[in-house]
């Protein structure tokens, strides 16, 4: 019934010789031979063969695409080219295979370092050269040997006709109606008061994706009293210590020295500043000795802002280039930054370590949804 | 060279002849650069000669900036309180005395030999205070832990001086130097004294041997060797990956380019169009 259509709207010359792309098979010549010689001279290639000039009965020389390179003195050469590629990506590969077993990797008596390097340098050189030379020796030989032809694939609608749709739906139709469930509301009711659960269950399952982060991005573990450490050397430091104006350091709090997840959000940087230097809105309440620690988690996105230039007491973040006024708060001079590095309230012991008076008083690092 | 000939004329061409060019100059740059030298130098010994000898130095090369007492003017600091190990540091490094002010003093050949500097750095230790010049032992990198000297530098110098000490840029023209050419007392001394916008870590916060760790770990990553040969500036853990992407990528756009791109008239002749 559909085909009527289809009829309507093709030629029959499309019909009987449809429209070929590379590595589909020929029409069959008996759907050839129908057409008549002036409409496969204009179809096919550059041997326009009348049915009269074909050599044998069986096969016909029907030729759709030319069979020969409009030039065949240049074509052998590139032949020769590609040919010469191809035993080199062989001979590679073999280079492959040989890098594989000369050079070792687990030799006692050289550097193992440098004996993966040298075997990893052998084989990759060996195998990029294996795949380029067939690659370049393809291209070669689609630019230069095979015939230049153009083809064009036709795109067709891709909906069904209009028969075809109208037939699924009036299935569709007196398949519900066989079906009941349009009679009996209580199967269909009781159907989706079953179906909808069974699919909403899984859904429970997501809390087993982690505690909620609660107010733990509200705070780090800095507590009061706690002693700052030099990162890595791990070793507190007094006032008396840290007394080079221009000085800086990374601290992280006493206790979570290896603790990383904690480091993450409560690393800071100590610095130490010129007598007067240090003003509103820092918060000198805060500060030791011209001292004044802040958090070194970025605002922006996290990274360590720690390049400190002690000439102009700025903050640079090296990610993008945020910058702080380390004397005045570490309020933003430049950048995407939203808000100034807060500041870790610092004092001393009684044995004159610098410590902690108590947490940041605000979140430190980038913001958050429900920061505010 | 008939094929390079017929094909100059193609619109991606100069593209490709400039990436070229680019590709060539960079591998040359990277070849040159990157070769460094150290040299090391005897202690220190000062005497009244010396701080004479010193200052008249000092009253020759030094005063016209800072001042003829070292009391620093309005384009110079005062050095009084600087300390021997700064004056061996900017002096021995040829920062000292400065060509032209820049937002950086560049390093360059030192004018004076160390003797010189050794008495410049006496007169203005005799001046009051600052760090002295360290020892070769101080400063030796035997046995230290590089370890932690990398982890101390990660967190302290790295954002500066790029996690391999290759350097990188700060801003107004001001950039940390690259590490390549430091001799160990000269890293000592430059996280000792702080030269330019670099922090001060004094012996008390960054103990000696917390430096020589650091020493280590610095003169430890620059000795290494390059995997693939060339040290592509090593400006950051990513180099090799962007040398990829803007080089081979923009080699595979421009091989793609050509592979597709259509052929001339005259080679194709009376075969095109016959559609």
């Amino acid at each position: 019934m559909s085909d009527n259509d289809r009829d309507l709207e093709n030629t029959p010359e499309e019909r009987h010789a449809p429209h070929r792309v590379i590595g589909t098979p020929p029409p069959a010549h008996g759907l050839l031979t129908e057409a008549g010689p002036g409409e496969r001279a204009g179809r096919g290639g550059t041997e326009p063969h009348s049915p009269g000039e074909a050599e044998g009965p069986e096969t016909p020389e029907l030729h759709e695409l030319p069979t020969d390179p409009p030039d065949l003195k240049a074509a052998k050469s590139w032949e020769r080219v590609a040919a010469a590629l191809f035993l080199i990506s062989a001979l590679a590969s073999a280079g492959f295979v040989a890098a594989y077993v000369g050079l070792e990797i687990g030799n006692k008596n050289g550097n193992v370092v440098d004996a993966t390097l040298r075997s990893n340098l052998g084989l990759g050189s060996a195998m990029a050269l294996a795949f380029l030379a067939i690659g370049v020796g393809m291209v070669i030989w689609v630019r230069y040997i095979m015939p230049p032809v153009e083809l064009t694939e036709e795109r067709h609608p891709m909906a069904s006709n209009p028969e075809d749709r109208s037939a699924f739906a009036q299935t569709l139709i007196e398949g519900a109606e066989t079906s009941q469930i349009t009679k009996r509301p209580l199967l269909r009711r009781t159907l989706i008061a079953a179906t909808v659960p069974v699919a909403l269950a899984p859904l429970v399952i997501l809390r087993d994706m982690g505690p909620l982060p609660g107010t733990s991005l509200r705070h780090t573990v800095w507590k009061k009293g706690m002693r700052l450490l030099v990162y890595a050397s791990n070793q507190p430091i007094t006032a008396a210590d840290f007394d080079s104006a221009g000085g800086m350091i990374t601290v992280v709090p006493e206790g979570y020295q290896d603790n990383d997840e904690q480091l993450a959000k409560a690393t800071a940087i100590i610095i130490k500043m010129e007598p007067g230097q240090l003003q509103a809105p820092t918060n000198l309440n805060w500060t030791v000795d011209n001292i004044v620690a802040y958090s070194k988690i970025c605002t922006h996105v996290g990274c360590p802002a720690a390049l400190y230039e002690q000439t102009t007491q700025h903050i640079l973040c090296p990610c993008h280039q945020s910058t702080f006024d380390a004397s005045r708060g570490a309020t933003v001079l430049f950048g995407p930054a939203p808000r100034p590095l807060p500041q870790l309230p610092i004092t001393t012991n009684a044995q004159g370590y610098l410590v902690a008076q108590s947490d940041f008083h605000e979140p430190v690092g980038p913001s958050f949804w429900e920061r505010g | 060279m008939r094929w390079i000939t017929a094909r100059r004329r193609r619109p991606f061409f100069g593209y490709a002849a400039v990436l070229l060019a680019l590709v060539a100059v960079g591998m040359l740059y990277a070849a040159v650069t990157g070769l460094g030298g150290s040299t090391a130098s005897a202690g220190s010994g000062s005497s009244s000669a010396q701080i004479t000898e010193g200052k008249n130095l000092f009253a020759v090369s030094c005063a016209t900036c800072h001042g003829e007492y070292a009391q620093g003017s309005s384009v110079a600091p005062s050095l009084i309180g600087a300390g021997a190990a700064a004056v061996d540091f900017q002096v021995g490094t040829g920062r000292m005395p400065l060509k032209e002010t820049n937002a950086e003093a560049p390093r360059k050949t030192p004018v004076f030999n160390q003797q010189q500097i050794y008495a410049i750095a006496a007169y203005v230790a005799s001046l009051g205070g600052g760090p002295a010049i360290p020892s070769d032992q101080q400063v030796s990198a035997a046995g230290a832990d590089t370890a932690l000297g990398q982890s101390l530098f990660n967190a302290n110098c790295a954002q500066c001086h790029n996690y391999s000490g290759a350097g990188d840029a700060l801003t107004y023209g001001k950039y940390a130097p690259p590490l390549t050419q430091a001799t160990n007392r000269q890293i000592y001394e430059a996280m000792l004294t702080g030269p330019e916008a670099m922090p001060v870590f004094n012996d008390t916060t960054l103990t000696p041997v917390d430096k020589r760790d650091i020493i280590a770990y610095v003169t430890q990553t620059r000795a290494e060797a390059n995997p693939g040969g060339f040290s592509l500036g090593r400006v950051g853990p990513t180099t090799e990956g962007l040398v990829a992407w803007l080089g081979g990528i923009g080699a595979l756009v421009l091989a793609a380019m050509w592979i597709t791109a259509k052929r001339r008239e005259d080679h194709t002749g009376e075969i095109t169009g016959n559609r």
